[in-house]
């Protein structure tokens, strides 16, 4: 029998989850449990996913973590990359720095605008992503800094901005999944604000709560979530990431 | 041609666009010869790395057009992070699809592109310049409208050129560099070596010759010009000399050292700088 799932391991299963039933569309992970994550969704339950080599290929193959891809299926400049996300065939894994409650994000900067505090990568794809095909985001370590009752910079579009600018805006927007080290989350709530969906076990609804800039939709009964299966935990362990870099990603809680 | 030659074109208070993304292509030779010109108050239309770094450091931005600037294995460009929080020059800041959209408008000689991308985002706030506009079909979709990034010349590197500006590519991505030629008054190419005409295609199919001589006003022969950033197939990205770029640039004790070692002569002082780096370092 293999031994218990680690924290890391518990979010490759979560995000893996964001692409379940996503079918034949381009899996974008950006961070070390996100990648992992999507080739094990594609080893499992969504064999259908396009993976990139993180540059301009798609692979067919689904190489280790570190490794390169033996199979090209297909090729994917930039600029067929952005086109690609204009067609919606596409479901991306951010990451962000800020995150609000309606799922606003911020990858840009911290403070005014004008002269920031700190600057960070610049709204990079987030508007084109968010308002194109759907967008979840990875946060490795759940705090106050990064959920925030208001983000400095809109770079990924949330349910209340998109709204306020009109049907152009929202005709293709949908944030899916938030992943973070304490558990997942949601927007499905009526007023499409961040909902609790599962904790991570070892998480209390509590540590959650306190970790969380803004109040958070908690249901009255929250799910664990899902251990992984034995198979999956081998693909993780012996497969997709055999050197562990996840462990550096999340270190055990 | 020379890069001295090619930057002598350009004149202070243009506005000029660099090719290659990130840290991947970036005519890097060209941009030494602009540090050493006097050349300065540029407007730079970049998918910014190093380039961007650099010429920010060197206090000769005064206007920047970007979606990020980022060296790719480390995420963030530690010059223009500097910059922007000392308010040293202005920012439009565009999302990486309507950047190409406002370099495609251009190309095409039309005003705008419609795109749905910054729509409900702050990059509408942080551009007020920036408008939308409306369908005239039934559809009545309100867009973003982003306006013609023209520029007065064009940087890029790629792999082969003729001398008369045929210039290839023979990596796994373009980018945009035909996009930045093209909406460009002026073009320069630098490249890894220049090839006869007739052995353009020894290397590679006709689908990597990517840009046309009828948009290239000068071709200037740079091997290793791209460094630090890659050139597949020719060269990788210098990761130890970036690394050391980057750790230099968070110091201006350590980035003035930096710059009299590397940055004070030519660009083979440059190279021979790069070749005694890593003997020290092996």
């Amino acid at each position: 029998m293999t031994t218990k799932a680690t924290r890391a391991e518990t979010c490759v299963l979560a995000c893996a989850e964001a692409w379940r039933g996503a079918g034949e569309v381009l899996a974008s992970p950006m961070g070390t449990i996100p990648a992992i994550g999507a080739r094990l969704a594609k080893l499992t339950f969504s064999p259908d996913l396009l993976l990139t080599d993180g540059e301009a290929l798609l692979i067919g193959d689904v190489p280790a973590i570190g490794a390169k891809a033996e199979v090209v299926e297909g090729w994917l400049p930039y600029r067929q990359h952005l086109a690609l996300v204009a067609t919606g065939r596409r479901h991306v894994m951010m990451g962000a720095s800020q995150l609000d409650r309606h799922g606003n994000q911020n990858i840009s900067c911290i403070g005014d605008w004008t002269r920031p505090v700190r600057q960070l990568l610049g709204v990079r794809g987030a508007p084109v992503n968010t308002l194109n095909n759907p967008t979840s985001y990875w946060v490795p370590r759940h705090s106050r800094r990064v959920f925030v009752e208001h983000v400095d910079m809109v770079c990924g579009v949330g349910y209340d901005r998109a709204a306020a600018a009109g049907p152009s805006a929202t005709r293709y927007h949908r944030i899916a999944h938030v992943v973070t080290d304490l558990g997942a989350f949601d927007f499905e709530t009526p007023d499409r604000t961040m909902r609790l969906r599962s904790l991570h076990p070892g998480v209390t609804v509590e540590q959650v709560a306190e970790a969380t800039g803004f109040p958070l939709t908690i249901p009255d009964e929250v799910p664990y979530t899902r251990e992984p299966t034995d198979a999956e935990l081998r693909l993780i362990r012996e497969v997709i990431d055999p050197k562990g870099t996840r462990e550096r990603e999340v270190p055990p809680a | 041609m020379t890069p001295e030659e090619a930057v002598g074109r350009l004149r202070s208070g243009m506005t000029i666009g660099i090719g290659g993304w990130g840290a991947r292509r970036k005519p890097m030779a060209l941009v030494r010869a602009l540090l050493r010109s006097d050349i300065t108050d540029l407007t730079v239309v970049s998918y910014g790395g190093p380039d961007v770094g650099l010429l920010a450091a060197a206090g000769k931005v005064r206007k920047l057009v970007s979606a990020f600037a980022t060296l790719d294995s480390i995420p963030l460009e530690p010059h223009f992070t500097a910059a922007r929080q000392r308010g040293a020059f202005e920012l439009v800041e565009l999302d990486e699809a309507m950047f190409m959209w406002g370099l495609t408008a251009a190309v095409h000689r039309l005003p705008f592109m419609p795109i749905r991308a910054g729509l409900a985002s702050d990059v509408m706030r942080v551009n007020p310049q920036l408008r939308t506009v409306r369908s005239p079909y039934d559809d009545g979709e309100e867009l973003a409208a982003v306006p013609a990034l023209r520029l007065d010349a064009a940087l890029v590197h790629l792999n082969r050129a003729d001398v008369h500006g045929n210039g290839q590519y023979l990596g796994p991505d373009p980018y945009f560099d035909d996009l930045f030629c093209e909406a460009a008054d002026a073009a320069y190419v630098s490249c890894e070596r220049i090839v006869d005409t007739a052995d353009l295609l020894k290397e590679a199919g006709p689908q990597t010759l990517l840009v046309k001589r009828a948009f290239m006003d000068g071709v200037v022969e740079t091997p290793n010009g791209a460094h630090f950033t890659s050139c597949a197939p020719d060269y990788d990205r210098d990761e130890a000399f970036q690394r050391a770029y980057a750790q230099a640039a968070r110091d201006p004790e350590a980035w003035r050292a930096f710059a009299d070692r590397f940055l004070s002569g030519d660009e083979d002082a440059y190279q021979a700088a790069v070749a005694a780096f890593h003997k020290e370092e092996a």
